[in-house]
């Protein structure tokens, strides 16, 4: 038999006997993070394609939700530090290296383009909304002259910030669970998803929420793919690897994720959002909520097993 | 008949109000606000540093104690001029300042007291408390004499209680550094040789090409000396033959584990003095010169063959051999350790006589690598005058048993405290100061007795551990950290004396013993035998006797003396053992004389049932028995003991790893709490084993109650050594009791 | 300069002396330490053997823990010394993650705390604590740069390992077996 213990000290909260430093905080901050970059991902997007009109919920609406999302996720951010009265600390430096740092600041860029995009379609979705001053009037009709030229950059940001939710993790090589390329993709993939779910339901338009059905279907197939092959991957891995991934195929994982996020987070969705398309009259709000809640869960399982997971212990 | 003495928790009482604010090191009360400074800026001038000798065992390492500007003790710190510890104290000296920083503290003294028909205590001044010990003391000398009084002892405080005593006319002083550990060792030591091996020990194991452990788990029994030499020997390639029935740290690193079933080891050493002898291998010439009785030993050994001991020790054969050659290849430099806590079997005295026969046979004791000449200094009493003559002692408590008891057997000393009609000598009050008889000494319903029965019994301690809810009145002392002690003399490779003061103010209200030992002398009029105001007075007149002085020592804090006698035998014409003959005792006439075995004897031990497995103990590196249990820096090391359980148990019973569980002895003893299961292959499947010291069901201490199980409680069986009176522990079987014990009998 | 430390696990005994020296050298708080012992048992008995190996950070040179951090407080120091710099730290707890020897925790006054190698004693030419008061001698601390120091001739010697290469952070810690 072999006996691993500790002869001594090691009893420190939160690390044994499972490292645990991050609770439900970071991945809420991951989810809101990766649901506002989806929203402003498809608003840009469909701006640039000069669709402002067909999709007005997309374009127009759903982003209202995402300085929400992101200040709140920042806040969320704020409550996880343990040293909070020094946050400040995260905008006096630049650190390349450091996912949590410029993921920080992609927020920091993010959070005011979405106000400001936002806010440009204040006096249009509301009627008798006045600015008041007269700077901000200027600065509006500038705005809503610009908008494809805002659009661009709020497009690229939407797919670092994206991509930044999952690299958070994936840039720990310490936790085997997490030490993957794919979790980028596959976290800006799901947050687009998520983006999309909000569209769906701000959404009156019956074609854009066609559209918008159609874009996520595909996403929830991606989606699929790279979960496959996520643990595909880490099935072909080291030990520590297979021992993480196994958390998931017959670990106490398996059943909350395969029930909450593969069956009711994506493939339940899936089908309701082809019986839609197929013309079968679902209530969209099912599927949308459904993704979110999928969204949420899936984040929360993939940042409590990944803190479980370790090289040496 | 007095009052039946009804153990009491101290904790019940509001303590609080005489809390009195100290610069208790913020660490313990985990109040770390305030520590931020940064890593950079760690201030370390300023600092103070006192000498002093380490109390958390009873090596004595010398060291410093760090104060910082604020006042509050930091951190102790090695001594680099001691031989003891080479600058280097072991962990628990290391987190000595645990006893001074415990919340838990006694704080001021406790009187026992009726209230509402209650026991309890009640908060006292010192000179109500004092004169009140007094007072009983009168009484009770009046009516038995003063050799009824009788003290318990162990570590520093004894010394100033037996000088009490001795100055009051009783001499009654037991310690369980004795029956309950050495006692057999040195016996059998000084039947062979003449005098034992002493403590701090006198093996050369820092220069040994080989070195035999039996039992002795060195590495986790942390006499630090001792641990570092093994290190040393390690380094230098020595082959070190480890005997125990569990993988203990040493075996793991030896070249030989042989895995022993348990209380056999005397075939396997017979067996080995049988190969050394009639393979011939052993040291003819020192055999020759210095030993007597080796054609008897001979005679005797003839058929304790390796073979004969495989059957019994499940010792292989050929293993025992290439040990016994491997013992003789480095002979003399080779050391079979004499071992410490030695009450093992009841025929403990005969293993260490044969343990101090293989010493023999080999030549080890007085060369190189083997057993060394100690040289100490003498330090001088006090002037005083002569100590009264008591009529009666401790050896009359013996009642003829134990003849070979050189020091007081704290059981027939407990036994002599019950009453029994048409006794001679009985004791009606007890000192107990530095030890905790309640989790020491087995034989709890004795010791109960023997407590209820009593007209006075005062504890001298720092903690509210188990034996202070006994008390009459409880004194509380000063860890060593805060006080003055007499000077450390110890006897090594070279005469050193180290010196103990204090660094800090005592906390709370508590007193150094030596400030108490002669308040109640006073009391008592014998202020003669303490002509001095403070114990400072004492240390500088014994100091300059020899040679130094107070301001040298508090500079030093550890000072050696030029050896003057030689170290090893070679370069002794004519050596003499201390034995009556002046040779080696290989047959003790001595033990044929008063009726016992004169060559060690194997005699059979019973073996546990089905369903029940050896309880056998020791020690855990980072904790000094029951002592620092409760010590925040410790524990933070080692929270709780747990029951080390083979894998093959525990499939059998269906444990789990840290499953809790409460173990049963034969008896049908039931462990006060439950234990956490350890599952190991460091541990045979016919035993298991707890690190003793722990289960604490003193609720006052805070950390440690109910903190893993008191082995003490399960030993309710002993194999008493008649030659010494040596308390045998190892004898009891347990088994496992898998759910709650108290809600099995609801159901 | 490039310190590090091998511990020889022949001789250590598992006694811990490393973990309170540390503890009451740098009022690491009850509850937390930024070292500890494990023990490694393995075999059947009666032929069984045991690993003992005292941890702590690593103080790799190719640190993760370094490189995540967002404000730049957990920094090198000269030799490779990896520190935290309390007054910087915010507590996001992103270098615990990456940490794969989890030789980080989270002090109760919010910032990351970890072995420093005690800088403060090995500016001043001193042993770190937990070395200096080791009873076995086991533990060797010094510049791997300098051929002449104890640790270099104890390396070459020796054979040794470090823990988890795999996580490829190059640890400075070298056990000697
Ligand atoms: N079951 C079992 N019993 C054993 C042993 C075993 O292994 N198992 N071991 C045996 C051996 S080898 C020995 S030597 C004995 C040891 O037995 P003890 O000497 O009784 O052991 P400790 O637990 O050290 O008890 C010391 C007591 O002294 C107190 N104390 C500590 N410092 C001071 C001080 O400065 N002043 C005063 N006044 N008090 C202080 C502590 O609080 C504690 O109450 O136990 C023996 N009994
Ligand atoms: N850390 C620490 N160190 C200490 C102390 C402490 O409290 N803590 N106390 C000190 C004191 S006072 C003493 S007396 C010493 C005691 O230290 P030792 O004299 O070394 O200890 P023992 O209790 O005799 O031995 C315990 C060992 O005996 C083994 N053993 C059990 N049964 C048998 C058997 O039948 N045969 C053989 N061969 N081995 C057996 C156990 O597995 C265990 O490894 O330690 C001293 N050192
Ligand atoms: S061996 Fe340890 S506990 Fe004993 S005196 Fe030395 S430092 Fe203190
Ligand atoms: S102090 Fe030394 S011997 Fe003790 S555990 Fe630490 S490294 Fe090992
Ligand atoms: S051991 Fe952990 S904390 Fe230390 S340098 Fe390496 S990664 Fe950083
Ligand atoms: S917790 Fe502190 S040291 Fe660690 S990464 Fe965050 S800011 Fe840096
Ligand atoms: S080097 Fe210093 S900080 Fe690091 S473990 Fe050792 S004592 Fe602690
Ligand atoms: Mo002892």
């Amino acid at each position: 038999m072999k006996e691993e213990l500790f002869a001594s000290g090691r009893n420190i909260p939160n690390i044994d006997p499972t490292l645990n430093i991050w609770h439900w905080q970071i991945p809420s901050y991951l989810f809101l993070g990766g649901l506002a970059a989806g929203i402003l991902f498809f608003a840009g997007v469909f701006t640039i394609m000069g669709k402002e009109e067909q999709m007005s919920a997309t374009v127009k609406k759903a982003p209202l939700v995402a300085p929400f999302a992101l200040i709140l996720g920042l806040f969320l951010l704020f409550l996880d530090l343990k040293h909070k009265l020094w946050f400040w600390q995260l905008y006096t430096t630049i650190r390349l290296e450091s996912p949590m740092g410029w993921g920080a600041w992609v927020l920091m860029i993010m959070t005011p383009i979405s106000m400001v995009w936002s806010a440009s379609y204040l006096t249009e979705l509301i009627p008798g909304w006045d600015w008041k001053f007269k700077f901000l009037k200027t600065f509006e009709s500038w705005v809503i002259r610009n908008r494809v030229l805002i659009a661009w950059p709020m497009v690229i940001y939407a797919v670092i910030l994206g991509i930044y939710t999952g690299i958070l993790l994936s840039a720990f090589n310490a936790r085997p669970l997490w030490n993957t390329s794919i979790l980028g993709p596959l976290f800006l993939v799901s947050g687009m998803s998520t983006g999309a779910a909000v569209i769906l339901l701000v959404s009156k338009n019956h074609e854009e929420r066609k559209i918008i059905g159609r874009i996520d279907l595909l996403l929830i197939v991606v989606e699929l793919f790279f979960i496959t092959h996520l643990f595909m991957g880490d099935k072909a891995g080291s030990e520590a690897q297979i021992n993480a991934v196994n958390l998931f195929l017959g670990g106490s994982f398996t059943a909350p994720f395969f029930a909450f996020v593969v069956i009711l987070g994506l493939l339940f969705p899936a089908i309701l959002e082809i019986m839609e398309l197929r013309g079968f009259k679902v209530p969209i709000a099912v599927p949308a909520i459904l993704i979110l809640l999928g969204g949420f869960i899936f984040r929360f399982l993939i940042v409590e097993a990944g803190q479980i997971t370790r090289y040496l212990y | 008949m007095h009052t039946r003495r009804k153990f009491i928790k101290i904790g019940a009482l509001g303590l609080g109000a005489t809390a009195v604010t100290t610069a208790v090191a913020s660490w313990a009360t985990g109040n770390t606000s305030g520590s931020t400074r940064s890593v950079n800026d760690r201030a370390v001038s300023g600092w103070h540093r006192f000498p002093t000798y380490c109390e958390v065992c009873f090596w004595k390492c010398a060291g410093w104690t760090y104060v910082s500007p604020e006042g509050s003790i930091q951190k102790i710190i090695g001594n680099d001029d001691d031989p003891q510890c080479n600058g280097r104290l072991c962990p628990r000296g290391t987190g000595g300042v645990g006893m001074y920083s415990d919340p838990d503290r006694l704080k001021t003294p406790l009187i026992r007291v009726t209230k509402n028909g209650e026991q309890t205590y009640r908060e006292a001044t010192w000179d109500e408390a004092l004169d009140f010990i007094a007072n009983k003391m009168k009484e009770i000398a009046g009516k038995h004499g003063p050799e009824s009084i009788a003290l318990f002892n162990h570590g520093t405080p004894g010394k100033y209680f037996t000088h009490l005593l001795n100055a009051f006319g009783s001499n009654n002083v037991a310690a369980p550094s004795f029956a309950q550990c050495r006692g057999p060792r040195d016996t059998g030591f000084e039947l062979t040789f003449g005098e034992s091996v002493s403590s701090p020990e006198v093996t050369d194991i820092r220069d040994t090409r080989c070195l035999v452990l039996i039992g002795s788990h060195i590495g986790e029994n942390m006499h630090n000396g001792q641990v570092q030499e093994m290190s040393e020997a390690i380094d230098k390639g020595a082959v070190i033959i480890t005997v125990d029935p569990r993988l203990s740290t040493a075996a793991s690193k030896s070249k030989f584990w042989l895995p022993i079933k348990p209380s056999t080891d005397l075939a396997l050493l017979l067996a080995w003095i049988h190969v050394l002898i009639h393979d011939n291998l052993y040291n003819r010439e020192y055999v020759a010169q210095y030993a007597e009785g080796f054609n008897e030993l001979k005679e005797h050994v003839r058929d304790f063959t390796p073979e004969w001991a495989y059957g019994i020790t499940t010792i292989k054969p050929e293993l025992i051999r290439h040990t016994a050659r491997e013992m003789a290849n480095a002979a003399p430099s080779v050391i079979i350790h004499p071992g410490r806590h030695t009450t093992w079997y009841g025929d403990d005295v005969q293993r260490s006589r044969a343990i101090a026969i293989l010493n023999a046979l080999l030549g080890s004791w007085g060369n190189r690598g083997g057993i060394f000449f100690k040289e100490g200094i003498k330090i001088p009493d006090f002037p005083r005058p002569a100590y009264p003559k008591p009529s009666w002692s401790w050896q009359d408590t013996l009642n003829g048993r134990y003849p070979f008891a050189k020091e007081a057997v704290t059981n027939t000393i407990i036994e002599a405290s019950i009453p029994k009609p048409g006794m001679e000598h009985i004791i009606k009050g007890w000192f107990v100061a530095g030890t905790n008889l309640v989790v020491s000494i087995p034989l709890k319903e004795q010791l109960m007795q023997a407590m209820q029965a009593l007209d006075l019994l005062v504890v001298i301690d720092t903690m509210p551990m188990e034996i202070t809810g006994y008390a009459d009145v409880v004194l509380p002392e000063c860890t060593y950290l805060e006080r003055y002690d007499d000077l450390r003399a110890t006897a090594h490779r070279e005469p050193t004396i180290a010196l103990r003061m204090p660094a800090v103010q005592p906390s709370y209200l508590t007193k150094p013993s030596w400030w108490i030992s002669k308040q109640i002398g006073e009391r008592l009029g014998l202020g003669a035998f303490y002509n001095y105001k403070d114990f400072k007075e004492v240390l500088q007149w014994q100091l300059k006797q020899i040679g130094s002085s107070m301001e040298e020592m508090e500079r030093i804090g550890l000072k050696k003396y030029p050896r003057k006698s030689p170290v090893y035998i070679e370069s002794i014409a004519e050596f003499k053992f201390k034995t009556a003959s002046g040779k080696i005792q290989l047959k003790s006439n001595e033990l044929q004389e008063a009726g016992f075995d004169a060559m060690p004897v194997y005699t059979p031990h019973p073996q546990p049932e089905d369903g029940y497995y050896r309880l056998i103990y020791g020690r855990a590196p980072m904790h000094t028995f029951s002592r620092t249990a409760n010590n925040r820096n410790l524990v933070a090391l080692m929270p709780e003991n747990s029951v080390w359980v083979n894998p093959q148990v525990a499939e059998l019973w269906g444990l789990r790893k840290d499953q809790h569980v409460w173990l049963k002895n034969q008896a049908g003893v039931l462990s006060n709490f439950s234990v956490k299961v350890r599952i190991t292959e460091r541990i045979r499947w016919d035993s298991v084993y707890i690190v003793h010291g722990f289960g604490h069901h003193h609720k006052p201490l805070t950390y440690a109650f109910g903190r893993g199980v008191n082995d003490t409680e399960l030993i309710s069986r002993l194999a008493i050594d008649p030659i010494m009176g040596g308390t045998g522990m190892r004898g009891n079987f347990v088994t496992f009791v898998k759910t709650e014990p108290r809600k099995e009998g609801k159901l | 300069m490039r310190y590090a430390m091998a511990i020889d696990t022949r001789k250590c005994v598992g006694c811990s002396d490393c973990v309170v020296a540390c503890q009451t050298e740098n009022d690491v708080p009850n509850g937390f330490c930024r070292d500890w012992v494990k023990e490694v048992v393995d075999g059947t008995y009666p032929n069984v053997s045991i690993e003992l190996r005292s941890e702590r950070c690593n103080h790799c040179a190719n640190s993760p823990c370094v490189r995540c951090c967002p404000t730049g407080a957990s920094h090198f120091e000269e030799g490779g010394i990896v520190l935290v710099e309390h007054n910087k730290c915010i507590g996001c707890g992103a270098c615990i993650e990456s940490c794969p020897y989890e030789a980080r925790y989270s002090h109760p006054d919010g910032y990351v705390d970890k072995c420093t190698f005690c800088i403060h004693r090995v500016r001043q030419g001193n042993d770190p604590a937990c070395v200096s008061v080791c009873p076995t001698r086991c533990m060797y601390f010094g510049d791997l740069e300098d051929p002449n120091s104890k640790l270099v001739n104890v390396l070459k010697n020796r054979k040794f390992k470090s823990l988890a290469p795999e996580a490829g952070t190059q640890p400075q810690i070298f056990y000697l077996l």
